[in-house]
């Protein structure tokens, strides 16, 4: 790997502000763009307050509608694991590693994310 | 698989209730491979309930007492010739020949059951004198009541009292003439009899026995005059025959099939007549010189039918003829050897109350171990246990006077499910015995219903619906099964108990509630089964925006943005347009908001226009032009009030005698906005042509010359119901109150997604019960559901303009929070002129 293309994967895989605490919805999702090594990518950002990780940054696309909804799903716990539903076919996905619950086969991606004060940043 | 050979050709002669058992049998058993099964039928209609006929003229249709659904039939393979009447059986040429044409059998079963007898009478065949046994029959009588004042029925058994109940249900004068000296003489002695009869003349049905009509001639005041053996007459404008059937026994007549004394054709245990090729089921068979004219029997001939033509087992061995009934109201029960003139030397308990009208009688061996017979008036709640120590001959108590006693003089001794043997039959109908539900149970049914759909128990006439479910609930509890109704991992509570918590605690939040009465070992989320169901208990209960921060985490995707997802991820917009009736004005904005955001326009099944594909970020200017113009969120996304269809009406159809838009509006007004366990559909015709379906809605009404007719609990969609008759001729006060106390009830009590059919069909009392509720106030709370449903229809608000006014919630409504763009993966291809998901 040459160093200038080293330099390039480290720009792109940089942490970026997505939006701040206000955007937010307690308990629920909301959705935002973020620049990936693949390109711009469409991330469902959940936040629960409260709990021990607070924020969870998982594909906004449904794999089983290819919707572009995840981040309008119930948010709940199963089992023990913070999950989403999904809003069209009601799959469960795991917030933190965003695996389906209901078929092992299939996994959303996910991001690193944390607040820095009030701003959310995403690890692309 | 089908059969490689020529299937052989099976005619089924007969399309009542036992003849379509038997279809049903052939279906489920897998007879179709060996046997092209045709079925002719000499009414209109296809197989319907009989045992509940009068019920013709409360309400019910023939749609609604048929015994399938209309394609029943041609989707399992067998072709049903109604209208058809079988003329001859030519045994030589091996064909069944009908007016229409010549049919090839190799096997036939005669189901003909039978026919009314009329006793031969100068003067019987008069116009206005009719027969009580077919919905031709009844159209009949309906149409002859219309030009009568009173009628009489000749015959006081079953058929005659059930026949004097439809003509009651005409508003006719009824009297009922019975040749025997008591009413019911083959199920009641004297006693019962004489009771039976004030119980009858209380209800104002005149009763007249030991009378033998002479002749029916011209009346001086009403149509006819029945002339009796002592010259005593009686006026009438109509006379329905009902003293006893007669086996429909022609057919086998001509044929030469052998024939019993007093007719019937003879069959063995097999059901086969002379003929080994015919079998004969039902009414019309004679077995061991009898003839069984019950249901229950006819069935377990059918599966005796069933085996003989695909070489099993079952035989017929005869049948119990017990049986209860509810004649005008009064139960009436006759249990074996009622009369006790079978079993010499039995001893005979009687209990008598002339004050609460109540008769019981058991008839008891010589040794007092056994139950012989029984027989009830007025109070059949001994009834089951009697025929368990009956039927599976189980020895009597020490005192067996103890079981037709009162209960208050001491604990009667009922006879739990655990003392019943294996082999007590629950269902006759569809002869399920205790150890076929054991198996069903062992087999892994875990609740009433897995069992009934496995067994079919208490789908025949639903005389066992109570011992069945004493008996699934004893056998889960006996096998350690707690019946798990907890909605989810989060709450140890059904819905309903969900429901009673927030209201006595007043508990305002999710967060809350699932504090305080959430499981211990789950951290404090919940899921998308519990949020939702208390996201609209809370709403049923305080009625606060959906949309306010403590409650908009708990909603459905729908619910959230107020508009219906659809599959691509953009949403249907669904403005309210009450009753149907919209302006020309409206109509135009609905229109120009649907051109200038590319949205697909179709008009909905519930008489209002949805706008499909509009992208999130779109949804509050939408909303903005059309509350500008007028509008207001129907809620077309809410498990909540829905839609009220309406037919014109009086204002401007002919045939209409109510306002039905007028009152259609009224009531989408009142109960928009009403969140309830699922959406619920009303419907309002103005005359009973019933051009607004409401019969298929939860609330269904039609008006009437004096009001509107309530009906509920029906439904369209994957499982149709029709809604049942709850209450007649209400004033628009009390058809509101009514419907009041009938939503609220629902939302109590019913499970999370339960419609309002399912919810009845598992109330416990059925109809029954919920009209003690609401109409009787038996429990005591119409006063608090009414002033429930008024808080929730005075603190009503549209949800789209409280969001629309507050920039927090609009926040919601983007698409992505760090962009303006909208989701360039929704592509839309054009079709017919408008846009649809590519």
């Amino acid at each position: 790997m040459t160093a200038t293309a080293m330099k390039k994967e480290m720009d792109t895989m940089a942490w970026q502000k997505v939006c701040t605490k206000v955007d937010l919805v307690e308990f629920s999702g909301v959705a935002a763009w973020l620049e990936t090594a693949d390109g711009p990518a469409q991330v469902a950002i959940f936040y629960l307050p409260g709990q021990g990780n607070e924020l969870f940054a998982l594909d906004h696309h449904d794999p089983f509608s290819n919707a572009n909804v995840i981040a309008r799903g119930i948010v709940g716990d199963l089992k023990g694991a913070a999950v989403v539903a999904s809003p069209i076919y009601k799959q469960h996905f795991r917030l933190e590693d965003g695996q389906c619950l209901e078929d092992e086969d299939v996994k959303l991606r996910t991001w690193k994310i944390e607040f820095k004060g009030d701003e959310v940043w995403v690890e692309g | 698989m089908m059969s490689s050979k020529n299937p052989e050709q099976l005619i089924i002669i007969g399309n009542g209730m036992v003849g379509h058992h038997l279809v049903e049998q052939l279906v489920d058993n897998g007879a179709l491979e060996r046997y092209q099964v045709t079925v002719f039928g000499e009414e209109r209609h296809r197989a319907y309930d009989r045992v509940h006929l009068s019920e013709y003229f409360s309400g019910r249709d023939a749609d609604s007492l048929a015994l399938c659904e209309a394609d029943y039939y041609a989707t399992s393979g067998v072709e049903l010739r109604t209208g058809e009447a079988v003329i001859e059986i030519d045994r030589s040429a091996h064909e069944v020949v009908t007016d229409q044409g010549r049919y090839p059998y190799d096997r036939i079963v005669l189901a003909t059951g039978s026919f009314p007898f009329v006793p031969p009478i100068p003067g019987n065949d008069r116009e206005g004198c009719l027969v009580y046994r077919t919905l031709d029959d009844l159209d009949a009588i309906q149409a002859a009541a219309e030009n009568a004042t009173n009628g009489v029925v000749v015959g006081g058994g079953l058929l005659g009292l059930e026949a004097a109940n439809a003509l009651r249900g005409l508003n006719l004068d009824t009297a009922v003439v019975e040749f025997a000296s008591r009413l019911m003489p083959m199920q009641v002695d004297n006693e019962g009899g004489e009771l039976l009869r004030e119980k009858i003349e209380a209800l104002g049905v005149q009763v007249l026995t030991e009378r033998a009509t002479q002749r029916i001639e011209d009346g001086d005041n009403s149509h006819h005059r029945m002339v009796f053996q002592d010259d005593k007459v009686l006026e009438t404008d109509l006379i329905v025959f009902s003293a006893g059937i007669r086996p429909r026994d022609q057919l086998a007549r001509d044929c030469d099939l052998e024939i019993g004394e007093r007719g019937g054709v003879v069959v063995d245990d097999q059901c086969r007549t002379s003929d080994p090729a015919i079998l004969a089921i039902g009414e019309v068979a004679l077995w061991n010189q009898s003839i069984f004219g019950l249901v229950a029997p006819g069935y377990q001939m059918a599966k005796a039918a069933l085996a003989t033509l695909t070489d099993g087992d079952t035989r017929f061995g005869g049948a119990d003829m017990s049986t209860k009934l509810k004649l005008l109201g009064v139960d009436v029960g006759s249990i074996g050897d009622a009369h006790g003139n079978q079993n010499p030397g039995a001893r005979m308990f009687r209990y008598l109350d002339p004050l609460t009208q109540v008769y019981r009688k058991m008839v008891v061996s010589s040794d007092g171990k056994k139950l012989l017979g029984a027989m009830l008036v007025g109070d059949n709640s001994a009834y089951d246990t009697l025929l368990q120590y009956y039927a599976n001959r189980i020895e009597l108590p020490d005192e067996p006077a103890s079981l037709i006693l009162p209960q208050s003089s001491g604990a009667a001794p009922t006879l739990g499910p655990g003392a019943l043997p294996e082999t007590a039959t629950i269902c006759s109908c569809h002869n399920v015995t205790k150890g076929d539900i054991c198996a069903t149970i062992d087999d892994g049914a875990v609740d009433l219903g897995g069992v009934k759909d496995v067994t079919k128990a208490s789908t025949g006439c639903g005389g066992c619906t109570a011992l069945l479910k004493s008996v699934v609930d004893h056998e889960l509890e006996a096998r350690g099964v707690e019946v798990d109704k907890s909605i989810c991992e989060h709450f140890a509570f059904t819905r309903q108990e969900l429901y009673d918590i927030v209201r006595v605690e007043g508990i305002k939040t999710f967060s809350e509630l699932i504090g305080k009465h959430g499981k211990q070992d789950t951290h404090c989320l919940g899921c998308d089964i519990c949020k939702p169901a208390v996201a609209s208990i809370l709403a049923s209960c305080f009625n606060e925006p959906i949309t306010d921060a403590a409650h908009v985490p708990l909603q459905d995707t729908n619910d959230t943005f107020m508009a219906n997802m659809q599959k691509n991820g953009t949403y249907s917009v669904v403005p309210r347009v009450a009753g149907g009736e919209i302006t020309p004005d409206k109509l135009i904005v609905l229109g120009e908001v649907a051109k200038k955001y590319d949205l697909y326009s179709k008009v909905t099944g519930g008489q209002r226009i949805d706008l499909f594909g509009a992208r999130l970020e779109d949804l509050p200017d939408i909303w903005g032009e059309l509350i500008e113009a007028g509008f207001e969120t129907g809620h077309a996304y809410g498990k909540s009030l829905r839609t009220v269809k309406s037919c014109v009406g009086s204002t401007w159809c002919r045939y209409g005698v109510q306002d039905s838009v007028g009152m259609a509006i009224q009531l989408e007004n009142r109960y928009k906005g009403l969140r309830s366990p699922h959406k619920i559909k009303f419907g309002v015709s103005g005359c009973t042509r019933e051009c607004a379906e409401a019969q298929s809605k939860d609330i269904g009404i039609i008006a009437t010359e004096n009001g509107w007719n309530l009906y509920v609990c029906g439904n369209g969609g994957m499982r149709p119901r029709h809604a049942e008759l709850f209450a007649t001729d209400l004033d628009d006060e009390q058809l509101y109150r009514t419907i009041d106390r009938f939503l609220m009830f629902y939302v109590r009590t019913a499970d999370r997604l339960q419609r309002t059919s399912v919810w009845r069909e598992n109330l416990d009392g059925g109809l029954d019960y919920l009209k003690e509720v609401i109409l009787e106030d038996s429990l005591g709370i119409n006063d608090e559901l009414e002033r429930q449903m008024q808080t929730v229809v005075d603190t009503y608000q549209c949800e789209w303009a409280d969001a629309i006014s507050d920039p927090e919630k609009l926040k919601r409504f983007r698409s992505f929070v760090n962009d303006d763009r909208p989701d360039p993966s929704i592509i839309m291809t054009s079709e017919r002129g408008q846009l649809r998901p590519a």
